[in-house]
Order: C-alpha cells, then structure tokens, then sequence
C-alpha cells in the first residue's frame, strides 16, 4: 500500500498533436481557440477552420500562465511562430485570463461548435464532462446551441469526482474503465451516496466488507452515471447523441451510461476534450471571414 | 425515573442518562466501524459517569443514522423528535433548533413542548455538515479545533465560490498557493458554511429563539458566522450541544414510558 501512495493515481496522460498533411505557410488563416478549464487546458490551432495542431494539459494554479503553456504545448511540435496567428478566442472556467484572446465566448457556445466539428453537423445533443462540470446542450445543424442545462456546484459525476476515486482505490485513472468491468458474477448496485464525500466513506466500508476495488468502481461508475444521466433527462435527448470532455474516455461511466440514454453515441477520432477549444478556433475563424482578423 | 438516550451519529456515538428530568450520566466515542459495540460502550460510559448500573435503567431510546444499531435499546425515535425534544429540554423558549453533526445538517421549527412542526434536513450533501469543515481543516493543514479561532482572527472578506467540499479542497489550494493568510481563508470557509446552514433554515422560515446543538457548535468561528447571517442578536446553545439529540431521547423514553 505504502508504494502505491507515491504514485499519482488521478494523472492522465498529457498529449500534442500536428496534422501531418497541413502547412501552415500556405493557409489563409491561423485561428486559436483556448478552453481553459478548472482541471485541464486545451488549445487547438486551426488553418482556414481545419485543426493543424492541439494540445491537452492540466490546468496549473495560474490561469494567464495556463493558457499561455497550452499555446506553447501545442505550437511545440509546429515550427509556426506563435504571432502568425490572425485571431483568437478563449473559453472555459478561466476564459476571462486568456490575456492574448482577442475575445471570449462562453463554453456552452463553444462546446456545442466544436462537437458539430468533431462530430458532424448530426448532432444535436451534446453531453460534456469535464473535470469541474456536466453540461447537457442541445444543438441544431450549424452547432448553435438551442438549450441546455450544467451542473457547476457539486463534484458528483465530474471528473473531479472520478479522480478522488482512483486515488482511494490506487487504480490510475486511465485503467478505471477497464477495471470497473473485471468481476466476477452480477454487477453490484450503484453506491448509495451522490455524494462524493460520502460515496467514499460508503466505498471504504465496501472494502472492509471484503469487496473487491473492481466492484467498488462499478457500483461508483454506475452511481456517475445514473448522476450524470438525471442531468441529461432534465434537458432531453434529441440524436443524434455525442460527448465531449475528459469522461467520454471513460467506459466504466460511459457503457453504464448509454444504456440509460438508449441511444448509441456518435464515434469520433478527435480527443473529446478538445471540444471547446476547437469550437473557440472555428468562432476566430468566422470572424477572420467577417474581416476581424488581426492586421498585419 | 431513569432513562438513556443514545445518538449513534455517522462520526460518534453520545449516550444521555436522565433521571427525574435531570442529567446524571453521559457518555461518547468514534462510532467507528461498529456501530452496535459504540452504542453499548457509550452507555457503558455514561453508566460509570452516573455511578448507576444498566439494570435501574427504566428506558434506552436508540437514535441517530445507526439508530438500528442499538440493539440494547428498548425503543427509537427519529433524530428530528430527538433534536426537538433536546433544544426543548435546555431552552424551553426555543421555537427554531438547528442541529449540524458530521454529515448532516438538519432545522426544525419547534412548538413550546418542543415538539417538531415542520423541518428541513440536508444528509445528501457532505457542504452542509460538519464534513466540510473537516475536510477544510485538512486543506489548511489545522486542526479542527484550529479552524474556529483562526477564523475570529481575521477581519477581511474574500468570497469563496466553490459549494462543494470537492471544489473547495482545490480553491483552497488556490488561494494558499496566492498566498492568502489562513484566518482570512478560514473566514471564508466559515461564512460560506453558515450561509448554506441559513439557507435550510430558512425552508422552515427563522422563528426566535434560536437554538443551536450538534458537534458543529463547538465551533466560535461557525457560531458567529451563523448569528452574523442570520442576523439575529443570540443564537443559544447548550454547554455540549454534541449530546443535544441523546438527550432529546432520553426525554422522550422518559415521556413516552
């Protein structure tokens, strides 16, 4: 137990990526949209509204400083000088200390854009979990957002919520889904706290009880999901059905989720927590069309 | 006439003895993990505190979340009853009773027998109990007995926007990581506290007098946060308000025998 108290159960993997088949030299316009949220920060870096590049890191204590690593995170493997680019616009729980945004847009706004990209012009019902909040949006064709609800106050269902979690159980994060499915016999019930304080002193009696973390993880999964579908009902599901966010990686809460939903969820080969920024991305690229782009 | 109350609360377990309307005997440990053995050993405390043995006790009312625990008890009632019948017992001129334990934070708007006419409870959410105070205590790296007069040290307000013990955990952090002295983040933490413990109160709507009781009350920096929101002269409160529901089932066993 001692040695597994060192390690950092709750650390997902940080990644960048560039397109390979994108050079910037030859695009019209360089747009950056940058989510920066309460647990993760993303930038995505588009050419004439096409991703060239992105990144995805945890948010440090520093929002101006957050914004500006995921920039470099993501410029890192381009040889694009950062001032090549014509706008950008900041989103996310820290929007308001992107301090080279030329603007900020709301992450409801944002998200639904980049899930219209990321997914196709099908969706209309986009679910984001992200580190501090669940948001339940309705979209139509053009990803405008046309209703939806969020939850912001209580960590039951978020990723914070999974975090705390795998680090009671000593199951790194990335590994939970998998985990969640390796029992043997009838999947237990959902734990009976919403609460993640109290699902966790709930969890530890489990164990004492002699269960194993894997059941443990399963019934917490389901009792995510069951949070995070009271939230969706309340807005409604129209399909097509898709998820942005760190938690559409997670099956454990994702397969006990759609059951619920009773829909299949749109596939993707983007990362789900680019969302928002790329949505950010696409509102500069608009605005270079409309002529707002910064001068040279 | 002779009778126990015994409140088996999520964090410890408080046994009242009571005779001809007097308390004589009390008694309290960490639930723990078993909740049947805290019950018979808080008894066991209060027992030898009273000098009297279990035998000359005419009554035992079990309460509190493991209330079915109590198998050494004749009887039950509801922590809602027992909180009621308590603030009575100290306060006969109480008409509001708050009680705010380790996980829950419940109100209660009371007649002058101390009986229950209406109340509002809050046991889904770790922000509205003594939890979140506790988990704050952690993130400050103080005790819990710290956490009340670092609060009364400080003079500055800065809000605090996280409702969740989660979320507070990190805004916290924060702030100490911007280096925010510690009674000002304990004030925060304090207030934000108080103002969600009004707003259950204020389902049932705040009736003077008001009476506080529950293991949260030991707390000076929670009590003058809640007089402050409240925005009332006296919040009153027992000398161990912890044992304030133990005793309202004693009084009941008493009354109901």
């Amino acid at each position: 137990m001692a040695e597994e108290q060192k390690q950092e159960f709750w650390r997902w993997t940080e990644s960048n990526w560039k397109n390979p088949d994108i050079n910037w030299n030859s695009a019209k316009f360089i747009t950056v949209g940058i989510d920066v949220g309460s647990v993760s920060s993303q930038a995505v870096i588009m050419a004439d509204g096409q991703i060239f590049a992105y990144a995805n890191m945890r948010t440090g204590s520093d929002s101006p400083d957050s914004a500006r690593n995921a920039l470099k995170f993501a410029l890192e493997a381009t040889n694009m000088p950062e001032d090549r680019m014509d706008y950008c616009v900041g989103t996310g729980y820290g929007r308001v200390n992107v301090p080279f945004a030329d603007r900020s847009i709301t992450e409801i706004a944002c998200h639904a854009r980049g899930a219209n990209f990321i997914y196709g012009n099908e969706v209309r019902t986009v679910l984001d979990v992200g580190g501090q909040d669940i948001k339940a949006i309705q979209c139509d064709e053009k990803g405008k957002v046309t209703n939806f609800l969020m939850n912001d106050k209580c960590a039951a269902g978020t990723g914070r919520g999974m975090e705390v979690f795998s680090d009671l159980l000593g199951v790194p994060i990335n590994d939970v889904g998998d985990r969640s499915f390796e029992f043997k016999g009838e999947e237990p019930g959902a734990v009976s706290s919403t609460c993640v304080v109290y699902a966790k002193s709930e969890a530890a009696g489990l164990l004492r009880k002699g269960w194993s973390k894997e059941e443990v993880l399963a019934a917490y999964c389901k009792a995510m999901a069951e949070r995070i579908y009271s939230l969706i009902e309340r807005v409604g599901v129209k399909p097509e059905f898709a998820v942005t966010g760190g938690m559409a990686k997670n099956r454990g809460v994702m397969d006990r989720l759609m059951p619920m939903v009773g829909l299949e969820r749109m596939r993707t080969e983007w990362d789900t927590q680019i969302a928002g920024a790329a949505g950010a991305a696409l509102f500069g690229y608009a605005m270079c069309q409309k002529g707002k782009g910064r001068k040279k | 006439m002779i009778t126990a109350g015994i409140d088996c609360g999520a964090k410890n377990t408080k046994a009242i003895l009571m005779k001809d309307g007097e308390i004589v005997g009390k008694g309290m440990l960490l639930t723990g993990f078993d909740q049947e053995k805290a019950v018979e050993e808080s008894l066991g405390q209060a027992l030898k505190d009273a000098g009297i043995y279990k035998d000359d006790v005419q009554k035992i009312y079990g309460t509190g979340s493991g209330q079915k625990a109590a198998k050494i008890a004749d009887d039950s009632v509801n922590e809602i009853k027992a909180m009621s019948k308590g603030a009575n017992f100290f306060f006969p001129n109480a008409r509001t009773v708050i009680d705010v334990g380790a996980e829950e934070g419940r109100a209660a708007k009371i007649d002058e027998k101390g009986n229950p006419i209406d109340f509002a409870i809050n046991e889904k959410c770790a922000a509205g109990a003594g939890a979140f105070i506790e988990a704050m205590a952690r993130a400050l790296e103080v005790t819990i007995e710290e956490m009340g007069p670092l609060c009364l040290e400080s003079d500055k307000k800065i809000p605090m926007n996280a409702q969740c013990v989660v979320f507070a955990e990190s805004e916290v952090v924060g702030l100490i990581h911007a280096k925010t002295d510690k009674p000002d983040i304990s004030k925060a933490i304090h207030d934000s506290m108080a103002s969600r413990i009004v707003s259950i109160i204020r389902r049932i709507d705040v009736n003077e007098d008001i009476v506080m009781i529950g293991g949260v009350g030991y707390n000076p920096g929670f009590m003058t946060a809640l007089q402050q929101e409240l925005k009332v002269e006296k919040v009153y409160i027992p000398d161990e308000p912890e044992y304030g529901v133990a005793v309202g089932a004693a009084v009941v066993a008493a009354e109901e025998a």
